[in-house]
This record gives structure tokens, sequence and C-alpha cells, in this order.
């Protein structure tokens, strides 16, 4: 049983790991602004409509 | 073109009429070249997606020509910079007209525009785009004229100066990350002893688990717990029980207790409530936290002041200087629509200066060089030259920040309902500890010190300390959604308490945008009056605006040798007829009679015809919000105005109400000062600059603002004036929602007396609590967001119907 030692020693460790993710997203400022990402997710995919152009632009220069 | 012209057309780019304008490019149409000029700059860098995200986002930019002439000043750049290094400088501006995605679309994608521009970012709520750019490439006046030219004319003020770099205060997510973190891992710990009783491996395991559960406990009690118990010291110090005292008792004795149990292998502790506890009450110190990032409540002159101004040198050279390093004795050129920083003298140039944000006096006053003008004072006809008497600091208006009230915090001298009640709490859950302790002490001693504590821990006030923050938070939000901005949660129950409501006129009560005209004189004809609505129609001034408005319908002629004479008027000609519009000398009229209304006189081939004169044009409204308030409130109308609206006021308001003319700024704030004193409770409604004092020195100071995204002075609330007429379903509204806290605090009770009898009994097993405690959060929480939710379902409906 002593196997739980290696088990709590792990679990609080993948806690801890959340825990500093938390802190490290808090830190750079992913609270402070919680509507701007929302909107700006979407933008992609209302660009579609005029791509084509700018694809065979890029496209050239890529390859 | 004709047939099209005839339907009614809306500008592609920013929505407003555009059939008269008669402006089409690339097929659509447009109100006026700026919007135009901005949608080739789209079209020629492909940003035309930005019509797609939404219906014409755009705004028409402003002539912008020398305004920012001051960011040529390589000290104030540097001041304005958020990071500046070799060939990377970062920037953060404030765009009032940042209100959709299209905005952030094209915002973010600015590079386009200019490839010195390497990115930038959007802050939808707070109206900011922090921009990343190369000042080699590109300077910083550049890309704002950059921005103006497509609509998105940022707003600098001094504010932007003095602050420099922002540092956000995160550490309630914090604290509140450390506690919920804690208390979720001490639940999983504390598990185990609930349920399986003398089980053989956790007998073996469970000291390991109670000193983990207390590892754990150790950054709640010392790091997120730090504010009730430095709260709940000051309290004592200041000989206040506030809410906070039994709360810090309660963890103290809670984290004590817990500890002792441990190491003296008694129990398992309440290492989970304890958490859970403080997890709680920060999550409700959290909801009530709602800020209005996008809103300013602290706004004071800097925020309407520029940042520079030009200077004539001795020798009619003209240079950038910061208003700071204005100094007496300096030459100022002040350009059309420029704020006057400084108390100086006219020179040069014919002024005409309009004092609302000072006086909150809504017409412009003319001033003649030799005359003196004071800071604040807004040029609106031309350019002027000014010799400056006092530096900012000393000037007339900015003088008025001195005053103590500025300095004042009102939240702390306001005692709240929880701190009221608290105090009679604390008192009372210390009598019984000590009551039912005494009494253990005679017929079971060893259980009298663990009666004393647990009386201590299921008394620990959650429930009630929960209470106001979310019935307080969620009616922020309620009320927020009715555009009503709270600053804060207590302005709530302030506002509840009030018995005097003090409002101004000019642009409170009277809707600014609006007048109303009547003629007097002779009848003008039909040609006469498309004459008059036709020369109106090329002054840009702010009277022929209005009046052009006002005038009904009329046959647009073409009018020749028209003539505008800054300061009197206007004439112009057609077919044979002259016509004079403008001042009473200007138009020939001799009249000693100093009128206190707005006039404008008309003359036609020098025969005097008559006068529009401009009223006021009061709230809808208006009336029946005073007759609704008037049975509970005395009523106060503080104007800043002549008297020459009163018969007007008289006849509209119900007649208890008490109006005084011709208030300066300090007369408004000690006429507040002087009603506080004999026991009222003010709510001051006012809107302009002028206000400032009499807004921090109210209980309640709420703004009236027709674009709450534009200014406000220093307040506790801003209200949208498009809902002012519901002013009265508000404060009703916070009365319920103090109702509302009340229930709760018995329904506490209710927990606290049941948690009281296992505690008095010596019966309070970790479990108990463990249960207890969270159960009497969770059902204040429901019960306190579900009669807020039915209350602002009520004053929505009633919000709707005015």
């Amino acid at each position: 049983m002593s196997v739980i030692y290696i088990l709590l020693a792990i679990s609080i460790l993948v806690a801890i790991s959340f825990f500093i993710a938390f802190v490290v997203a808090v830190k750079s400022g992913q609270y402070d602004d919680s509507y701007t990402p929302s909107v700006r997710m979407l933008f992609e995919d209302e660009l579609v409509k005029e791509k084509p152009k700018k694809i065979s632009t890029n496209q050239k220069t890529n390859s | 073109m004709n047939e099209l012209s005839m339907e009614h057309k809306t500008c592609f780019h920013c929505g407003l009429d555009a059939t008269e304008a008669d402006i089409t490019f690339d097929e659509k149409p447009f109100c006026c070249n700026g919007c135009k000029t901005v949608y080739e700059i789209f079209s020629e860098n492909d940003l035309t997606s930005y019509y797609d995200l939404q219906q014409a986002p755009g705004a028409t930019p402003k002539d912008v020509e020398g305004k920012y002439n001051f960011l040529d000043n390589a000290k104030i750049v540097e001041n304005l910079l958020e990071f500046n290094d070799d060939n990377t400088q970062i920037v953060s501006l404030y765009i009032p007209h940042i209100h959709c995605s299209s905005c952030i679309w094209v915002l973010e994608n600015l590079h386009k525009l200019n490839p010195a521009v390497s990115s930038s970012m959007v802050n939808f709520g707070k109206k900011t785009a922090r921009i990343t750019y190369n000042a080699h490439e590109l300077s910083l006046k550049n890309l704002v004229q950059l921005l103006s030219r497509i609509g998105y004319e940022p707003f600098i003020s001094l504010d932007d100066y003095s602050v420099g770099k922002k540092n956000v205060d995160r550490s309630l997510i914090y604290k509140l990350g450390v506690a919920g973190f804690a208390f979720g891992n001490i639940m999983f710990l504390s598990f185990p002893e609930y349920f399986q009783v003398e089980e053989f491996w956790l007998e073996q395991f469970k000291h390991l688990f109670r000193w983990l559960m207390f590892a754990f406990s150790l950054p709640v009690v010392f790091y997120s717990a730090q504010d009730y118990f430095i709260s709940a010291y000051k309290g004592l110090k200041s000989r206040i029980l506030n809410i906070d005292v039994p709360i810090a008792l309660g963890a103290a004795v809670l984290f004590i207790r817990s500890t002792a149990e441990i190491i003296l292998d008694i129990g398992t502790g309440f290492f989970d409530s304890l958490a859970g506890l403080i997890f709680f009450l920060l999550l409700g110190k959290f909801f009530q936290q709602k800020t209005y990032s996008f809103l300013s409540f602290e706004r004071d002159y800097k925020s309407y002041f520029p940042i520079g101004i030009t200077k004539i040198s001795a020798d009619g050279d003209e240079s950038s200087i910061q208003v700071y390093d204005i100094e007496k004795g300096d030459r100022l050129l002040i350009r059309n629509e420029e704020l006057i920083p400084v108390d100086s003298i006219l020179i040069k140039g014919k002024a005409r200066i309009d004092y609302s944000f000072v006086t909150g006096e809504s017409e412009a006053v003319s001033k003649k060089s030799g005359d003196k003008l004071y800071a604040g004072g807004k040029q609106v006809e031309g350019s002027i030259e000014i010799e400056v008497l006092k530096s900012v600091e000393q000037s007339y208006l900015t003088q008025l920040w001195s005053n103590d009230v500025f300095n004042k915090n009102k939240e702390d001298a306001f005692t709240t309902l929880t701190n009221a009640i608290s105090k009679r709490f604390t008192v009372a859950i210390l009598s019984i500890a000590f009551l039912a302790t005494s009494y253990w002490l005679f017929t079971d001693s060893s259980k009298a010190l663990n009666v004393f504590t647990a009386v201590l821990i299921i008394a620990c006030p959650c429930a009630i300390a929960l209470a106001a923050p979310f019935t307080l938070g969620n009616m922020l939000r309620i009320f927020g959604r009715q555009k009503f901005y709270a600053k804060n949660a207590s302005v709530i129950e302030q506002l509840a308490n009030i018995n005097t409501i003090i409002f101004d006129k000019t642009g409170t009560i009277t809707a600014n945008k609006e007048t109303a005209i009547s003629y007097e004189g002779s009848q003008l004809s039909n040609a006469e009056e498309d004459f008059l609505k036709s020369t109106l129609r090329n002054s840009n001034h702010p009277l022929s605006r209005s009046l052009y408005t006002l005038l009904k319908e009329n046959n647009i002629v073409p009018i020749e040798n028209y003539e505008e004479h800054i300061g009197k008027g206007i004439e112009a000609q057609y077919n044979e007829s002259f016509m004079k519009i403008g001042s009473a000398p200007f138009v020939g009229l001799q009249s000693d009679v100093k009128n206190l209304n707005t006039e404008v006189h008309v003359s036609t081939n020098n025969t005097y015809k008559g006068k529009f004169t401009f009223y006021n044009r009061y709230r809808k409204g208006l009336s029946k919000l005073f007759n609704q308030l008037k049975a509970t409130y005395d009523l106060v109308i503080l104007s800043g105005d002549n008297a020459g609206e009163q018969e007007n006021l008289t006849k509209l308001l119900p007649a208890k109400t008490k109006l005084l003319f011709n208030q300066k700024p300090e007369d408004k704030l000690e006429y507040i000062k002087h009603h506080q004193n004999s026991g009222a409770k003010v709510l001051m409604v006012g809107d302009g600059l002028n206000d400032a004092g009499a807004l921090a020195q109210s209980d309640v100071g709420i703004a009236i603002s027709e674009n709450v995204n534009v200014f406000s002075p220093a307040c506790d609330a801003i209200l949208d004036a498009s809902n002012f007429n519901s002013l009265y379903y508000f404060i009703k509204a916070s009365k319920s929602a103090i109702t509302i806290i009340k229930w709760s605090f018995l329904l506490s009770l209710v927990y606290n007396s049941i948690g009281l009898y296992f505690a008095v009994t010596g019966q309070l097993a970790p479990v108990i609590a463990a249960i207890l405690m969270p159960l009497s959060s969770i059902s204040i929480v429901v019960f306190t967001t579900i009669s807020t939710n039915l209350v602002g379902k009520k004053i929505q409906q009633k919000v709707e119907k005015t």
C-alpha cells in the first residue's frame, strides 16, 4: 500500500502544475479582457469571402 | 441618379442619412467625402471585410489638421509611450469610437495600412488599442493621424500624461484561485475520514492526510484571508465591530483548533470548512467587484485638458509645449475647438468661448481683446492668441479640485447595513459563546473549550457576509443593463437612504441637443422663409445649425454674396433682396433691454423683421418623474444658468420644488454641505464639470450622460440620458435590494441557530460544519440571486414603459 505515497505525490504535483498554469494565465493578462478574444476568434471565418484573392498572392510568395 | 435620389439612402460607411449628399462611389452611397475617403482607404488595402462584419460601422473622420502638433514634442511622446526602445514603441490609445466587432477587426489589421505597425491589440471593454510600431518609420503623430483618417480618432488628454504606466491589481483573482485550489484539494483529502471510520488502511494514512490538509490550509489563512484579518484589526483599532471581525475570529479559531486537533491527534479538524469559508467569501467579493472598464468614475479636469498647446515665442515661432510647462506671461495660440487650459487675457482674434464645461451655461460668450478668459472654456470660432495669467494648477477651474471633498472616500464614511448588523451579531455570538462555555465548565469541563471554539466556528457569519455582496453585485449588473452604471455596491445602499434630490438644470433636466424656438415679429413671407433657410444652410455656427434643423422644410434657393461675420451674424443676397441674421446690433435693432434668453434676429433689406427665441427643451417625462419623486423626497434645482427659465420651470414642476439660479460651482457644493449638516442625505444629479464639486460632496452623485463613452465628471454613478426618466425606479429598486439583504440576514440567522444548537450541546462534528457552512452560503446566494432578478425584471418592464 505504500504505493499511495507515490500516487499522492503525483496527484499533488499535477494539482500544483495546474495551479501554476492558472497563475501564469492570470499574470499574462488573460483575465483582464474577457470579451475581445471571443470576438477575435471569429474573424478568420468572416475573411473567407475575400480570401481567394489573397491566397493566390500568398501562395506565390510561399512557394 | 434622379430616380435613386428619391429613395432613402444611408451612408455605407457610417449609417447616417445619405439621401441629400448624393455621393456615390463603387455603387455605394456616402453621406460625405470623409466617409467616402475612409472607404477608399479600406478598399485599396483589402480591408473591406470591415463592412461585412457589421453594417455601416464607421465614423466620419474629423479634420485634425494641426490638432496633434503637440506630438512633435519628444518629451510628450516619451510620456505617452508604454514601451520605448530603439525601433519598437508601444502605445495604448483610448479610442472612443470602438463599438463593434468591425472596429476590433480593422484596428487589429492596422499593419495592412501601414507596415511600420507591427501589431495592435484591442481591448473592447476598455476601448483601447495597444499598438506596437516602429518610430523610425512612423511617428506617433502620424499614427494618430492615420487613426483619425479612418474615423478612429484617439482621445489623448492630460490624464494619460500624468498616470504613466498603470499596474493592474489582480490580487483578488490570485487569492480566489489559491483558496479554490486549496478548498478542492482539502475536500478530497478529508472525504475518506468522513465516510470510512476506523478502517485499517485509513488509520495508517490519516496522519499524512491531515498534515497535507494542514499544508494546503496555510496559504489560505495567510494569503487568501489576509484582507479579513487586516480589516478586522483596523476595525478594532478604530473601535468598530465590522463584519470582518467575526469572520477573522471564526477563521482564526478554525485554524487554531484544527491544528491543535491534528497535533494532539484528537480529530481531523475543520480545514475543509475553513478553506470553503474563505473561498465563498472571496467569491462574493469578486462578484461584487463589477467594474465597468469603459467608464471612469474618477475623472477630474485632467481628462478634459489637452496635453500640449501651441506656444508663440517672441519672434513669432510656433512650438508645441506641454500644458504643465506653461508659465505666466507666455503667449499661446488656441485653435478652433481647442480648450483654454489656463486663466489668460485675450490678445488677438475674436473669441467666442463655450464655458459649458465650467458653468453649465449652454450659450457661448463673445470676448474681445483685453478680456479675461478662464481656464476650461472652449474656443468655438477661429483661432485666438492669449497671454497666460496663471499656471494650470493655479487657475480658477483647477482650484476647485483642491477642495477637500475630492480627497474624501465616501465608501469609508458610510456604515453599511452589513456592518451595522455585525456589531450586534458579534456581541450576541460572544455572549452565547461565554454563556455556553461557563455552563459546560460546571457540568463537563473537558468539553468547555470544545464548545467555545465550536460556537465561534459555526457562528462565523459567512452567509451574512455574502448576502450584501451578492444582492448588490447582482443589482449593479441589472442596473448596468438599464444603462445605469454605479461605481460600486455601496452606492446602491446609499441610494436607498437618500431623502433630498438636487438637480442641475442645463444638460441634466434639459436635453443638450434639443431646443425649441418661437418667433416674434412681423410674419415672414414664404419667399423670405426659403431665403432664411437657404442662408442658414451655409453657416456652421451652432445657433444657425439648430435654427436650420428646427425650421420646417423649405425650398432651397441659390444665394449669393454669402458672408459670415464672426461673433455678429451672417448676411446673404438672393435676387434683389438682402438678409441679415444674427445679433440685435448686427441686424440694426437698437435696444438696451438685456434679454436673458438666446435670440437670433432677422432683417431683410435693412428692415427689422423679428427674432427667434431659443428655449431649453426639457427631457420628456420630466414632470412625471418629479411628481413620482415629490411624495418621498425634497426636490431642488440648482442651476448655474440665469433665471430666464424660472417661469417655465415653475409651471412644469411640482410646487414644492425649490429653484435656485446663478449658482457657481462652489455655491452648489456649499449648498449641499449645508443641508447635509442638518441631516439631509443628498442625491445630486448633474452633468458638467461645474457640478463636480457638488457630485463629490453629495451622498450619491449621479452624472447624466448623453453618451456614456464620452465624458462625465467624477461621480458615484453614471446614468444614460435616455433612461433619465426612470430614476425613480432605480431608487425604488435600491430600496428593494436592501429589503432582500434584510431577509437574507434572517435566513442566515436560521442556519446559525441550527449550527449553534450543535455547537452549544458540544456535538459539532467536522462533517456537520462541512455540510452546514457551504449549504447556508449557497442557499443565501441562490435566494439573493433569484429575488434580485425578480426585482430586475420589474424595473426592466417599468423602464421600457417610460
